[in-house]
């Protein structure tokens, strides 16, 4: 157990490189109590949010959910967020934040939703978050839930039961595998996981740490805010211009356009190294002896078996192929830039 | 963590072993230091000749998770490099006390075993990690 943001965090349980192996191959369970839970209600909780973040909170549906940026007015990125809109109290929402911005971000989107007539609420500590990741999710969930989880598509949620206990499931995660996310009363989380645990075990149902959970996450593409998101980090440079609105009116979107209409001065490309030395974040990136970018991200990539990582480099550097170099300790090893992401399931 | 020493040898707190045999000091690392590691990556071991400092950094190893410099118990210079473990880390793994030994360090002398842990009180050191 490791101390972050006042959590004890489940790092891991055994092998992190087993751990994520296993994830793709069968299924994982996470504890994920440390990320931040909110709730958005009141008349105006639509157009508070419509503010807050950059996606089109109107376009939302009942029971959708969307990845969004929480914006300041100089374009700066707060955190990256998911907003779910409520299955059935269809003008309420729920957003899930990263641990590490939780208070930050709730004092943020209250100064911002009051005056708009949103009330956000902290619901971190009552509501559990447990996800189960991995390609047989859905076998293993699915006998003990009230409702057909066949029919729950990618990014859309619903409130039913699981193994009797009321909760809410998405078809979210983080780890480019199918998967869910529960929400459920703290109280009964110990239940479900215990439950989980028992009656997943026969398809191969294990508890996985939050190592590999980045390790998968990377490989999967997955942007996570501290690299390669952050307040100097706008949206176009880390490749998350797919969920800007610009026309969706989000505190903000005035320096966005202009980034927009500049082009990104640098952008977020994969690279791939046969050198064993992992990429770390901060790490120089190199192009003919000189620094030209900085790693974000890096890890050991089990289905790629090579290291792996994202960097910021200009965009005459970005393309597919482009041989460049990271710097360990004044030592230089090789990379080359490739597609992201590194992982793709089939579908 | 439990840590399995054995009492054959002597322990630093930054957890590499140090065991003499026939005049020259061995130089690992232990259980709980590959346990705290796990999935091991790279090793950067000096080659024979190096000059090694006590209690100054003679290599490094590198885990998915981290990257951890290797203490040097001993002053003295480098006589032999398990030169095998770049490419057989899972020895190291599997068997840090034996196969997964790092250099042998002809000491000069002046710095003994005498002050580092015993493996009782590497154990204790071990188990609040």
């Amino acid at each position: 157990m490791v101390p972050f943001s006042g959590w004890d965090m489940p790092v891991q349980y055994g092998s992190i490189l087993d751990e994520a192996r296993h994830v793709r191959a069968k299924c994982g369970l996470f504890d994920l109590c440390h990320m931040g839970r909110f709730r958005v209600t009141g008349s105006g909780a639509e157009t508070a949010l419509q503010r807050l973040v950059t996606n089109n909170v109107a376009k939302i549906k009942p029971g959708v959910i969307r990845y969004a940026l929480l914006t300041k007015e100089d374009g700066g990125v707060l955190d990256d967020v998911l907003v779910y809109r409520d299955p059935e109290r269809t003008e309420e929402f729920f957003v899930v934040v990263n641990a590490g911005n939780c208070d930050r971000d709730l004092e943020w989107m209250q100064t911002h939703a009051a005056p708009l007539g949103g009330t956000v609420t902290d619901h971190t500590s009552e509501l559990a978050m447990i996800a189960l990741q991995g390609p047989a999710s859905e076998s293993i969930l699915n006998p003990h839930t009230g409702k057909d989880l066949a029919e729950l598509g990618y990014y859309k949620w619903i409130h039913t039961r699981v193994f009797d206990i009321e909760v809410s499931v998405s078809r979210t995660g983080y780890t480019g595998e199918d998967g869910f996310e529960i929400y459920c009363p703290t109280k009964q989380a110990v239940r479900i996981w215990d439950a989980l645990v028992e009656t997943g075990a026969a398809l191969g149902l294990l508890p996985i740490g939050l190592a590999a959970r980045d390790t998968l996450r990377l490989e999967a593409g997955m942007a996570l805010y501290g690299h390669e998101l952050s307040e100097s980090i706008n949206p176009y440079e880390a490749g998350l211009g797919w969920a800007v609105k610009l026309k969706s009116g989000f505190i903000g979107a005035e320096v966005l356009a202009a980034v927009k209409e500049n082009g990104p001065a640098r952008q977020l490309v994969g690279l791939e190294t046969t050198s064993r030395r992992v990429p770390r974040q901060d790490y120089p990136v190199i192009a003919d002896g000189e620094q030209i970018g900085f790693v974000a991200s890096g890890t050991f990539s089990p289905v790629r078996d090579c290291n792996i990582a994202t960097a910021f480099v200009p965009p005459d550097y970005a393309g597919v192929g482009t041989q460049l170099g990271f710097r360990v300790r004044d030592k230089d090893e090789p990379a080359s830039v490739v597609a992201l992401p590194f992982y793709k399931r089939d579908s | 963590m439990a840590s399995s020493a054995p009492s054959d040898r002597k322990y630093l707190a930054s957890h590499e072993w140090a065991k003499d045999q026939d005049g020259e000091i061995v130089v690992g690392i232990t259980d709980v230091a590959v346990e705290l590691l796990s999935d091991l990556v790279y090793i950067d071991l000096p080659p024979v000749g190096k000059k090694v400092t006590q209690g100054e950094v003679f290599g490094e190893i590198e885990s998915v998770k981290a990257v951890s410099d290797l203490v040097a118990p001993v002053n003295g210079e480098v006589t032999a490099s398990n030169e095998d473990l770049a490419d057989h880390l899972d020895d190291l793994a599997q068997d840090p006390f034996d196969k997964g030994w790092m250099i042998r360090i002809k000491s000069d002398g002046e710095a003994s075993l005498d002050a580092l842990m015993d493996a009782a009180a590497y154990v204790k050191h071990a188990a609040v990690e």
